[in-house]
């Protein structure tokens, strides 16, 4: 029997965020390209930021390698290609830790340096300090679950958890999965569920402009009138002939 | 061949008097906005000195710009793609705000609220970055005029090259000034180190600008750009750069530091090139041969076969006709009195040189001997290795040759029209010693002596077909943010975001028309809008005062009682 909080909590609460986040960036992007940068404060302090900032980023981009594993692929898929649940558990863990370890040492560098440097806290916005805070609690609970799910009392999240999460993106949602799950893991998948409906309004936009492209594009790029043709809407009274019925 | 026009600078060292009204306009034009404190689109530095941002060409330390590899191959040096990927979450050779300077302000409050007191009150420096009390010890003109150049000017860059023995005596007799703005290169390393592809070059007149939407604040512009020419706004986290002044250039009008420039040194024309034939040009092995390759990628306009493709490639008429005119043009290839900044940076600049001979003149006359004789000019310029040989390593990646060729030039021109000015023949065995005729000596004289606004600014007007295309670019510019004329207000993720307003092509219109026209004060039919940036001093342009009581808004009265077009113009 699934109880009302668990429904809030284990569907409408994932749904809701969801819907933020897309249509939130939908919009963000929209109506404010301008505003989408990293917002780098780089010019102001680089030798913390020199450690911090790579050490996170890594360790977060390694995390979230590790989330897409364990939430993304079904333990009977790894259990058909040979991978043992022992194995598996070992690489998990070892790999979990590494990168959780970097990604809170580098996290932590950057806290004290947007707070003790003068510059940088005082270009650090509400905004900035809420996501901090958000994005901070939820690397905590997760490396709280990697270390106690894991090595003190086992939890197998995959048998758990993340048949939950996919089931939310089957539209198949089976919220009594999490109401039996453990405490700190559900306070990780809600808080990450509230981050992810404060994402599209942070800087953490930048991650959608991961510029992989630049591997591929040549050097130097040319504009022309032509190619803004069409991209960009024209002043009104602009609007070129027969524009109005290809949109 | 694929024909491409570049619309390029060329600046007579010579005139710069130093006097920093290029870097003012234009701070008040593109950069008097929060974030853009310590950005200098323009500047002025003298040499020998640190330039802005401190030994900025130290290029072992910075890595800007492009290198061979050991295949001979054109990589930018801060590294590869990938690495450039790689390290993009820390860049790390980004120059700090301590390379450039801390900005302030004063606290001036305090001078009009302190209590009565014994003391006079003080306003105090304030950092604009983190709102404290600082103490200044280093602005963007420190060095200026040779300013502390004991201790400051031996880190010049350039001048731990030039050899030590003469060192000394050489800071005790050479000085001059280099203005700076961003080079618009034919191979820009900024655009290149782009992860975004933010930074383009505009196909129709190669003005480089960053689409302000685009970027998003990697930073690895500022570390690709060899002369430190992007700028990162710390306030809106983008980066921003010179912009060639292109609402202005579109509609003819010069940028406005070559408008404002007191020694009317600066000359903008087009020049054709052959984009297929730049990368080659920037991969040549020697550094002293960068020179003459880049000479070449640079077409001829008179020549027919390049008109027609250039005319293949869409090129207009009237900007083929402007590129013949080009003052550029002549001052590079007819004359080869201009040369590029830093060709071994490989970036192909396009804002080009004139060296100045002044050092040289100086310390002919101080020796009380004739400084506008022939035989004594070029003896001098023999002999005073240093100058040159800084000179060399500013503007021929060190190879002395060209830049004694052209002090010889510009020594010649001197002698040759001492003769003209006093009513004296002629003599022909001097424009002959340097390569030239009379003719074209002569010529040289006009257009670096007495050229007026039109010979100077040889700018075609962007096309009305274009316009509306080009407007459309012009809604990229950083002009719309927080306190720029286009001024976009306030979004709720601050300053700048939100959606942006375009320049109005047609304001320029009205302004260029009344910046060009003889009559004093603006035209009648022009519904009166004061604007002092665009304002050319000529006249009390109506509106800027109330009315006085009694007079009919009248004939606009002359401020100063100059003719404009009263200079002198010497016949052979
Ligand atoms: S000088 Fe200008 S065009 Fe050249 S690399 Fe620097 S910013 Fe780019
Ligand atoms: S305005 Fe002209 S003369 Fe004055 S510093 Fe600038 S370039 Fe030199």
């Amino acid at each position: 029997m699934t109880t009302t909080p668990d429904l809030v909590l284990w569907v409408v609460l994932p749904y809701a965020c969801l819907a933020v986040f897309v249509v939130g960036h939908y919009w963000r992007y929209r109506y404010d390209k301008f505003g989408w940068t990293t917002l780098s404060s780089q010019l102001y302090e680089s030798r913390l930021l020199r450690w911090g900032s790579p050490l996170f980023h890594f360790g977060i981009l390694a995390v979230l390698l590790g989330h897409v594993m364990g939430l993304g692929i079904p333990k009977s898929w790894t259990e058909a290609v040979g991978i043992s649940e022992g194995v598996y558990h070992v690489l998990a863990v070892g790999v979990g830790a590494v990168a959780g370890f970097c990604t809170l040492v580098g996290m932590a560098i950057l806290i004290y340096r947007r707070r003790t440097v003068g510059p940088v806290f005082s270009a650090t916005t509400r905004m900035d300090k809420v996501m901090y805070l958000a994005l901070a609690v939820v690397i905590l609970l997760g490396i709280a679950n990697t270390v106690g799910g894991n090595i003190i009392d086992h939890y197998d999240y995959r048998e758990g958890l993340s048949v939950w999460f996919r089931g939310i993106f089957r539209l198949d949602p089976h919220p009594e999965i999490m109401a039996g799950a453990p405490f700190t893991f559900q306070a990780h998948a809600v808080t990450a569920f509230l981050l992810f409906a404060l994402w599209p309004f942070t800087r953490l936009v930048h991650v959608f402009s991961a510029p992989i492209g630049y591997l591929w594009r040549p050097y130097v790029p040319y504009r022309s009138r032509e190619d803004r043709l069409g991209q960009r809407r024209g002043g009104r009274g602009w609007e070129r002939v027969g524009e109005n019925r290809r949109r | 061949m694929r024909v491409m026009a570049q619309m390029a600078m060329v600046m007579n060292l010579d005139k710069c008097i130093g006097c920093h009204t290029c870097s003012v306009t234009c701070k008040q034009t593109w950069t008097n906005r929060t974030g853009m404190e310590y950005v200098w689109f323009n500047n002025v530095e003298t040499r020998p000195g640190q330039g802005y941002p401190r030994t900025y060409e130290d290029q072992d330390r910075w890595q800007g710009g492009w290198e061979l590899n050991k295949r001979g191959r054109l990589t930018l040096r801060a590294g590869n793609r990938l690495k450039n990927l790689l390290t993009i979450f820390s860049s790390p050779k980004m120059p700090s705000i301590q390379d450039y300077y801390e900005p302030w302000t004063y606290d001036y409050e305090t001078l009009t609220d302190a209590p009565l007191q014994e003391h006079t009150p003080v306003a105090r420096p304030k950092s604009l970055i983190s709102g404290k009390d600082m103490d200044i010890s280093w602005s963007a003109n420190w060095d200026d005029d040779l300013a502390g150049a004991p201790e400051l000017a031996k880190d010049d860059p350039v001048l731990q090259k030039v050899s030590d023995k003469v060192r000394f005596e050489f800071e005790q007799t050479f000085m001059f000034y280099l203005p700076r703005i961003c080079e618009h290169c034919l191979n820009p390393s900024c655009a290149a180190s782009c992860p975004s592809g933010a930074i383009y070059k505009r196909s129709e007149d190669g003005i480089v600008l960053v689409d302000q939407d685009k970027c998003r604040g990697w930073r690895k512009c500022v570390t690709g750009c060899p002369y430190k020419k992007v700028y990162f706004n710390h306030r809106t986290g983008k980066a921003e750069k010179c912009t060639f002044c292109f609402p202005r250039i579109e509609v003819g009008l010069p940028t406005v530091c070559a408008e404002t420039c007191v020694g009317r040194l600066r000359y903008i024309g087009l020049v054709l090139y052959d984009a297929d034939a730049v990368l080659e040009a920037a991969s040549v092995e020697d550094d002293r041969e960068l020179l003459a390759a880049q000479r070449q990628v640079l077409l001829d306009p008179d020549d027919p076969r390049v008109v027609r493709e250039a005319e293949r490639s869409g090129i207009p008429r009237d900007w083929i006709e402007a590129a013949q005119r080009s003052p550029v043009w002549s001052l590079i290839n007819r004359y080869e009195v201009a040369l590029p900044l830093h060709p071994e940076y490989r970036t192909m600049p396009m804002v080009w040189y004139i060296p100045p001979l002044s050092p040289v003149v100086d310390v002919v006359s101080d020796t009380g001997e004739d400084a506008e004789d022939r035989g004594n000019l070029f003896a001098a310029i023999e002999s005073l290795r240093i100058p040159v040989e800084y000179l060399a390593e500013l503007f021929t990646a060190g190879d002395t040759a060209p830049v004694t060729a052209v002090l010889k030039r510009l020594a010649a021109m001197r002698s040759y029209m001492r003769d003209i000015n006093l009513g004296r023949e002629p003599d022909e065995s001097i424009p002959e010693a340097v390569g030239m005729d009379g003719e074209s000596l002569y010529d040289m004289y006009r257009l670096l002596a007495i050229a007026k606004y039109d010979e100077r600014y040889v700018i075609p007007p962007a096309h009305a077909e274009q316009a509306h295309g080009l407007e459309e670019l012009a809604t990229e510019c950083s002009l719309d943010y927080e306190g720029g004329p286009g001024m976009g207000g306030w979004g709720p993720f601050g300053e700048g975001s939100g959606g942006t307003t375009p320049i109005a092509v047609e304001n320029f219109q009205a302004l260029k028309q009344r910046q060009t026209t003889n009559t004093l004060g603006d035209p009648e039919d022009k519904e009166s809008r004061v604007n002092l940036l665009n304002w050319d001093g000529k006249g009390k342009p109506e509106g800027l005062f109330p009315p006085r009581p009694g007079q009919d808004r009248g004939a606009p009265e002359l401020m100063d009682g100059t003719d404009p077009d009263a200079e002198t113009d010497p016949k052979p």
